[in-house]
């Protein structure tokens, strides 16, 4: 039995699983589009004001549909104490936390893919600076969501309001990054300079967080 | 859905422990749950190859045991040495658990279930599943997702589940419930002659006239302590007494 074994294991049955119900990723696509929608209606921007609220608007949308993603990780494992099964095998617990990193990032990646093209019919967003830096801030940001998201809610099961104390920890620690993925992404829409401070800064959050979630992980899944 | 079969043990056969040294050591063992102690100051040894059934009545602390020693919980004082190792990690390949929960995902039909349990223990053959599943009698062509099964179809799984990988010791919380009187008697037997190859198996349950017929022991615990080791049963005249499953 090998780390790769285990995390390939686990993200395939994760997988299956969300397709089968499809849970998450219905109620992140529902939640995204109403806020689309919502503040489309409220705002009504031009194209030049879209390109400097899109930034913000684009990230926190992401983040609040990514936290419900982010709640029914755990919930899965803890029907039936299914997590008590993996807690008696062998297999690492970091194996089952980067299985679980990943297939929320795959799922927030595919939200963001599904609703990029909504933002730019919504709010007639026109990249100035280059699209492909839009991606990586995408992939960095969205890694640091979910290394975030999915440590935190695994400390948060097994406190009896979960769901309310998940974005109570996550927002807070995940300012920084924010702040990175909002002034990128405000920066290369607008062709107002360069981003490539905010992208140094998120890929060492996105580094130094995993690191930390990977050391810390084994705790968590113990703690009674 | 078939019952148990007679010549359903091939894959679970195995090597026992070769020494003599006993499969589990509890040393002083104490268990708070904030200010109330679930378990109080047990020490003992457990000899390999036997089947004990741990008794007592609801809160005695058959289960809290059962979860320490299977490393789910910590103790709060004391040690517990599980097949020579105060690591439970570092033997979690040799041990099978069994919880009062099913432990599988509703989700995935009972072959996905067991392929996935298979895994985590460097297992990839999917003969060993679909074995482990006719061992306790579901086929395993069903497709049918677990959320769909009865209650005792689960205990089944569950069951399989835990004897996946062929453990040496085996932690069996409660394997019996929701599951009928000829099942149960058909699973007792199975554990029974589990034991026979020579593992370690721990019953908790609350039906222990039908392990009877199959138990070297008789743990019996109260408010916390084990307080009686014997070859019959000590709570059978309270079986009879409420009309127990017998």
């Amino acid at each position: 039995m090998t780390r790769g074994n285990v995390l390939r294991a686990t993200l395939m049955k994760d997988l299956r699983m969300e397709w089968r119900s499809k849970d998450a990723i219905n109620s992140m696509l529902f939640f995204a589009l109403l806020v689309v929608v919502i503040f489309s209606f409220a705002f009504n921007p031009t194209a030049e004001e879209s390109r400097q609220i899109a930034g913000g608007l684009i990230w926190v949308s992401f983040l609040f549909a990514a936290v419900v993603a982010l709640n029914q990780t755990w919930a899965r494992e803890l029907r039936n104490q299914v997590l008590d099964a993996y807690r008696v095998s062998p297999a690492p617990p970091n194996s089952l936390f980067m299985a679980k990193v990943l297939g929320n990032f795959l799922f927030v990646v595919i939200l963001e893919g599904l609703m990029a093209p909504l933002f730019v019919v919504f709010y007639q967003l026109r990249s100035v600076g280059p699209v492909w830096q839009l991606i990586v801030v995408a992939l960095l940001g969205t890694w640091a969501l979910v290394v975030n998201g999915t440590f935190f809610a695994a400390l948060s099961i097994r406190t009896r309001s979960r769901e309310i104390m998940l974005p109570l920890i996550l927002f807070p620690i995940s300012i920084p990054a924010l702040l990175a993925m909002v002034d990128a992404t405000t920066m290369i829409l607008t062709g107002d300079g360069t981003p490539e401070f905010w992208l140094k800064m998120l890929l060492v959050y996105d580094v130094v967080f995993t690191l930390v979630c990977l050391l810390l992980f084994e705790s968590v899944l113990n703690a009674e | 859905m078939p019952p148990f079969g007679a010549s359903e043990l091939s894959t679970m056969t195995g090597t026992a422990d070769a020494s003599n040294q006993p499969v589990i050591v509890l040393h002083n063992l104490v268990k708070f749950f904030g200010r109330f102690a679930a378990l109080r100051d047990i020490s003992d040894s457990f000899a390999p190859g036997k089947l004990y059934v741990v008794v007592g009545d609801n809160g005695a602390g058959k289960s809290t045991l059962l979860r320490v020693v299977a490393g789910l919980m910590e103790p709060s004082q004391g040690s517990v040495t599980l097949l020579g190792s105060t690591n439970v990690r570092e033997v979690a390949h040799r041990v099978g658990y069994m919880g009062h929960a099913p432990l599988l995902y509703d989700e995935l039909d009972g072959m996905e279930n067991l392929r996935y349990f298979a895994g985590l223990y460097g297992l990839h053959d999917d003969g060993v599943c679909s074995s482990a599943m006719q061992q306790v009698g579901l086929d395993p062509a069903m497709e049918r997702r677990v959320g769909q099964y009865s209650q005792g179809m689960r205990q089944r799984l569950s069951l399989a589940r835990a004897v996946l990988h062929n453990p040496e010791l085996m932690l069996l919380d409660e394997p019996f419930s929701n599951v009928d009187v000829h099942s149960a008697r058909d699973m007792a037997a199975i554990l029974g002659r589990v034991r026979d190859q020579g593992k370690t198996i721990f019953v908790v349950t609350h039906q222990a006239p039908l392990m009877e017929p199959v138990a070297d022991e008789f743990v019996q615990m109260a408010a916390g302590k084990i307080v009686a080791r014997e070859s019959r049963n000590p709570m059978a005249d309270a079986s009879l007494a409420t009309g127990g499953a017998r």
